[in-house]
């Protein structure tokens, strides 16, 4: 039998099981005067608090910009998200944690999902996910994790490389996209999204006269 | 039947507003300015069409909910498309980008909203860029921005990246996300119709939905209505995935036979291979199986039939799978997505996952199945949103269907594991001998 270990529910939220201090005073906003902010980083920030009759509404895309340049959601990069916004570290780690696409650990910069939902799993996307580990194992400057779905079972089994999507996948690929990714290259470029036209035959049809409007 | 949302899709240059323009993009818009906002309204309450986005409740009636009182109002897309087996907004956003924007100004026109977001998935980054331009473009052609084409009318449109969370296509979660929050989703009532977004009336929408808005007002609604069956008024875009072997997206008339779509425009499983079961409408339907390929391809026959047609997504499994697997798949991805605000979904979720290892591991009895069935029992109907519901109807359907599948997975499993046969079902033990 397995032992059910008490505590440990596999909640999705980092740090959950940590160990925490009752005592430790909650942070304030950070003092703008001790918390230097790349001045590119505030300049997004605030253009992007900007856009919304309230300006919390920007703390996703400020956290996006943070990372960016962080590389992760560090410690430093929620002190700045938090003192351009005025609000608490707590507040921004509070939704920094809830989100599967930012990273509350150090992580490489090569950033890749490799999709295991049912679609993909069905075409082999646990194979090709032990194939992309393999293909990068050792070098830290690869982030490769097992995604939910990914919104592209068309192409089972994917992956989004730094947010390009490519597939259908065969295990062989992965290796070349982790070359591909260390020289540079744009992966796999027959196999991108982008390239991919629609399933639907009746959506192909032949542009003949684009006058008079939709028929 | 022509296509009207995948009308000419693949059309080089689309997603760029001349080329939109040149077949007749933004003139349903021009024509919405100069009637009164009932009219437009009436317009798709003549369409039939039922929203796209999962729940299928019909737009001009969530439409006419909004008040028309002058206040701050917003309009919402979602476009958070997470739900497994899903990605048909992915392809209309990424190849024609102006037609959703026409559709969302309009309907903003119609219920009085002055500010409207798009609520995109932070995954789809090439369609986040897209659209992006195509809103820059929109706004330099004057149709998004101040007194819109002299009507008086203003929108300001932002599109806003989501971070990956699939509760944040869950509309109430998706508006607290929208305000900067973790996803979770709100006691209901009241609807976003009264109290959304920073607490204004707010229409929110699939991505498809909005899309088919221009098409509706250049066909007139009654027109529209024409197309599909009864209370499925329309076309549809259907995903297809999984085992089938031309994977993608149709444009269907809702009515259309499910063998059809699946064998006739996907091509059924490989040679060789039969379909075992299906999932109609994303990961979160009720599965059907081989003996239901017949079925109409509609809201009403699908519910009859005991599942739903969601989102418009169909997920193939065929004979070589195992259902645990799947089922196993399937719960942990909602164990993964439960926001965790109420029990009985994170708790059933995550006892679901362990349940179905269990029998993974050869470590269950037959008795496993009940207990699972009955947890599934106890998630339904008693969480703010419908995220445990989605994993406890598909898992429900499965076991139902499949028992002898599973009890003789758990026997195989026990016997590897060197636990031996399982003891005989109560009711066949001998009686004792006193
Ligand atoms: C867990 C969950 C996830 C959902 N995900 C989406 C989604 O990704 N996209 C979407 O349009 N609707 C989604 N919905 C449905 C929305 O709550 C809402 O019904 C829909 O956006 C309304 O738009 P419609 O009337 O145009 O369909 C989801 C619902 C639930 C309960
Ligand atoms: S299941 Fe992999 S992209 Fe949908």
């Amino acid at each position: 039998m397995t032992e059910v270990t008490r505590f440990t529910h596999g909640s999705r939220i980092p740090g959950w099981d940590d160990a925490v201090d009752p005592d430790k005073a909650p942070a304030p906003v950070p003092d703008a005067a001790t918390t230097p902010v790349p001045a590119e980083l505030r300049q997004e920030i605030e253009a992007e608090m900007a856009k919304y009759p309230v300006s919390r509404s920007a703390l996703i895309p400020a956290l996006h910009a943070a990372q960016r340049v962080h590389g992760w959601c560090s410690p430093e990069a929620i002190e700045q998200v938090a003192t351009v916004m005025g609000i608490t570290p707590g507040e921004v780690a509070a939704v920094a944690t809830f989100y599967d696409m930012f990273e509350t650990k150090p992580v490489g910069r090569q950033t890749i999902y490799v999709c295991t939902n049912i679609s993909c799993s069905l075409r082999g996307g646990d194979k090709i996910l032990a194939a992309m580990k393999a293909a990068a194992e050792g070098d830290a400057d690869f982030n490769i994790r097992g995604f939910e779905c990914l919104g592209a079972c068309d192409m089972a089994p994917m992956a989004s490389v730094n947010g390009d999507f490519v597939g259908p996948l065969e295990p062989a690929d992965c290796a070349q996209i982790v070359s591909d990714l260390k020289g540079g290259l744009e992966v796999i470029p027959s196999k991108q999204l982008r390239a991919r036209p629609c399933a639907d035959p009746a959506g192909n049809v032949a542009v003949t006269s684009n006058e008079g409007g939709q028929s | 039947m022509s296509a009207i949302l995948f009308d000419r899709i693949d059309e080089p240059g689309l997603n760029d507003i001349a080329v939109y323009e040149k077949r007749g993009g933004y003139e349903a818009l021009k024509k919405a300015l100069t009637v009164p906002t009932a009219g437009i309204i009436e317009e798709l309450k003549a369409s039939g069409l039922r929203g796209r986005g999962g729940a299928g409740f019909p737009l001009g009636t969530k439409a006419s909910f909004i008040p028309t009182a002058d206040i701050d109002k917003y309009l919402v897309c979602n476009a958070d498309e997470s739900e497994p087996g899903t990605f048909k907004d992915r392809e209309l956003m990424q190849k024609n980008p102006h037609l959703l924007i026409e559709g969302m100004i309009i309907a903003a026109y119609a219920v009085g909203a002055n500010r409207s977001f798009i609520y995109i998935r932070g995954e789809y980054e090439l369609q986040a860029n897209i659209l992006e331009e195509a809103i820059a473009q929109a706004k330099a052609s004057g149709y998004i921005g101040e007194n819109i084409l002299g009507s008086g009318f203003s929108l300001d449109l932002v599109l806003h990246r989501g971070a990956g969370a699939y509760i944040c296509g869950e509309e109430t979660g998706l508006l607290d996300s929208l305000e900067g929050k973790r996803g979770n989703p709100r006691l209901k009532p009241p609807f976003p119709a009264n109290q959304g977004l920073f607490q204004g009336p707010t229409l929110i929408n699939n991505v498809e939905t909005l899309a088919t808005i221009p098409p509706i007002l250049r066909m007139g609604g009654s027109e529209y209505a024409k197309l599909g069956v009864e209370n499925s008024a329309g076309t549809k875009l259907v995903s297809i995935s999984g085992n089938v072997q031309r994977p993608g997206n149709y444009e269907i008339e809702l009515g259309m036979s499910s063998r059809d779509i699946i064998y006739g425009l996907a091509g059924g499983p490989d040679e060789g291979r039969t379909v075992k079961f299906w999932f109609p409408g994303g990961s979160s339907s009720p599965v059907l199986t081989a003996d239901d390929l017949d079925l109409a391809y509609d809201f009403d026959t699908l519910a009859k039939a005991g599942t739903m047609l969601g989102s418009g997504a169909i997920i193939v499994v065929d004979d070589t799978n195992s259902v645990v697997d799947v089922a196993l798949t399937l719960a942990s991805f909602y164990k993964h997505e439960s926001c965790g605000k109420c029990t009985p979904c994170r708790e059933g979720t995550t006892w679901t996952v362990k349940m179905l290892q269990r029998i993974q591991d050869g470590e269950a009895t037959p008795m496993d199945l009940d207990i699972i069935s009955s947890v599934q029992e106890q998630i339904i109907g008693n969480c703010l949103c419908v995220l445990g519901d989605a994993m406890a109807m598909p898992v429900s359907s499965l076991v139902t269907k499949f028992r002898a599948e599973f009890e003789e997975h758990i026997e195989a499993a026990r016997e590897r594991n060197g636990l031996g046969m399982t003891p005989p079902p109560a009711s066949e033990e001998p009686a004792l001998s006193l």
